[in-house]
């Protein structure tokens, strides 16, 4: 499988699974579903061929329980799905947290409640990715907007899962997932690959929970010299159970702050003619597009517009939105779901005396710029 | 008909197992090989055959930035369905051709239909009435050279299918010369 730089036709799906594999990911499970499927189907064929595994399970809940174990011996991890099977995932994910085990969701956001409209886009799971599981705790979350970005996102979404030990949602949608464009493959060497810190002490002295000074702990395989024990329930720095309240505190807080350290690192945003906007677009993922197309079409008319693109949505870029939100006169924020789950943030920010425009979809068609401009003019 | 050298955008309309999807990736992927940007984008149901079925696809010597088609260049209709939805786009300059084997007879400023599926009959199967189609509008609108569709055909089919393909893209680029 030659992964060289030539200019390919390629599905926001495909280019996934190429970066996927591009970031060293040899296993995955999963259970086919609109609009995500083609993930599936592309790591079925191809990944037999890179000596990974391919495994198509029985359902959502199994398929993260194997991408988990699969980590935990040593393979870079993923599974792909879209709104009922992330439902079924959150469990699970709660004990990729808990057990601090490094994988990657991609969550291919279709239009719901419920099954809804399987084949039409949304961004409705911005919530469900960050508060779906019971137990307070931290997740790293990215949204694409283009083929391109689903590559280089979903090698990002690997290197953070590696390094943080945690489990990483990649938040597609399915405008994005189903699009295709021209992309240029990355060569290997020229984006950064991160591997996850193994012990290298005596395996009899190996704590699994013990983090460096970077808030992160060096995570051994199963099936190593190092044997060790991960646990769902509260645990000690060993992985054994440990119902003391203040090993709970120092627990929970590490599992915050592990992320919250590196938020610098983890929020990755662009923006386009922001310096002087008095009208500023806060999107992500498929919305990018049309605020940046509404935006330039604000400048041909002389009114200064400017786009703040979310790529990492979770931990949220408050600091960021607070400093171009405090210069412009209005904000807005189109999103494919209806109560503005991401221009509620933005409030929270920004504060309530604040002009922010929502502009939401929620019928499974996808926001156009012309939408968007009908929220200002 | 209108041609635009630097952007070209394009509908091809009709219902799910006409190829139309295939047909947008086919254009698309012709439209790299002449060193320009694409954006294909697709939109059905849940039904893997029949019921509305739309491929978009946008070429474009500069950036993309929205996906979306925004302002149509030329739509292919392949039922009447997609006939009803694109029809209106033929007031405002964007050519509408249809399959007249396929649909009722139309007449009006910017809407033309041609024996698209009748002519692939003839040509050996009535599956490649996509085929004739994308060949004749590359080469009505200008927008892509035969040689570029030729190369994806010879890429995508081999043997008897790639023959056949590439003589119903040349009965389609005949057609409209």
């Amino acid at each position: 499988m030659e992964l060289g730089r030539k200019v390919k036709l390629m599905q926001g799906n495909q280019a996934i699974v190429e970066g996927a594999f591009y970031a060293g990911a040899r296993f995955y499970a999963g259970y086919p579903i609109t609009p995500s499927s083609e993930i599936a189907e592309e790591s079925a064929k191809r990944m037999p061929l890179l000596g990974g595994i391919y495994m198509q399970m029985e359902d959502e809940i199994a398929s993260m329980a194997a991408i988990i174990g699969a980590s935990l011996a040593g393979a870079k991890s993923f599974t792909a799905t879209s709104g009922p099977g992330f439902s079924l995932m959150q469990e699970n994910l709660g004990l990729a947290v808990m057990g601090e085990v490094p994988c990657v969701v991609i969550n291919v956001q279709r239009s719901g409640p419920s099954t809804g409209l399987a084949t039409k886009p949304a961004q409705s799971d911005v919530m469900q990715i960050r508060w779906g599981r019971h137990g307070d705790q931290s997740v790293i979350a990215l949204c694409p907007a283009s083929v391109s970005e689903c590559f280089t996102l979903t090698v990002t979404a690997f290197n953070f899962a590696e390094k943080f030990r945690v489990p990483v949602i990649l938040a597609s949608d399915e405008v994005v997932g189903h699009m295709r464009e021209n992309i240029t493959i990355p060569s290997p060497g020229e984006l950064a690959v991160a591997e996850r810190k193994k012990p290298t002490g005596e395996p009899a002295a190996y704590k699994p929970f013990i983090a460096d000074e970077d808030g992160v702990a060096p995570l051994a395989s199963y099936g190593s010299d190092y044997v060790f024990h991960v646990s769902s329930s509260m645990h000690g720095p060993d992985g054994y159970s440990n119902n003391n309240p203040a090993n709970a505190a120092w627990r929970v807080a590490q599992l915050h702050k592990k992320i919250e350290m590196h938020r610098e690192e983890i929020i990755i945003t662009k923006t386009f003619d922001t310096e002087d906007a008095d009208i500023l677009f806060i999107a992500f993922g498929a919305t990018t597009r049309a605020s940046r197309a509404a935006a330039l079409e604000l400048r041909k008319q002389g009114i200064r517009a400017g786009v703040l693109q979310l790529m990492t949505i979770w931990p949220f870029a408050d600091k960021k939105i607070a400093s171009l939100g405090e210069r412009a006169k209005t904000v807005v924020v189109p999103e494919m779901n209806y109560s503005g789950q991401v221009a509620g943030e933005v409030q929270r920010i920004l504060g309530a005396g604040a002009d922010i425009r929502k502009v939401n979809s929620y019928n499974g068609e996808i926001i156009t710029p012309q939408d968007i401009l009908k929220a200002i003019l | 008909m209108k041609t635009n050298k630097d952007r070209c955008e394009v509908i091809l309309a009709g219902s799910g197992g006409q190829g139309l999807v295939v047909s947008g990736i086919m254009l698309a992927e012709a439209a790299i090989l002449e060193g320009k940007n694409v954006v294909q984008t697709v939109s059905y149901g849940i039904a893997t055959r029949g019921g509305f079925s739309m491929a978009e696809v946008i070429i474009d010597k500069e950036e993309i930035i929205f996906q979306q088609v925004q302002k149509a260049d030329i739509v292919l209709t392949l039922t009447e369905e997609a006939m009803e939805k694109f029809q209106s786009f033929a007031d405002s300059g964007t050519s509408i051709i249809y399959d007249s084997t396929l649909l009722e007879e139309r007449r009006g400023s910017n809407i033309c239909g041609y024996p698209f599926t009748d002519m692939a009959g003839k040509l050996g199967h009535v599956g490649m009435a996509n085929i004739i189609a994308l060949g004749f509008m590359a080469q009505k609108a200008k927008m892509i050279g035969t040689d570029s569709l030729e190369k994806v055909i010879q890429e995508r089919f081999s043997g008897n299918v790639m023959e056949m393909n590439l003589k119903a893209l040349q009965a389609g680029v005949n057609l409209a010369l």
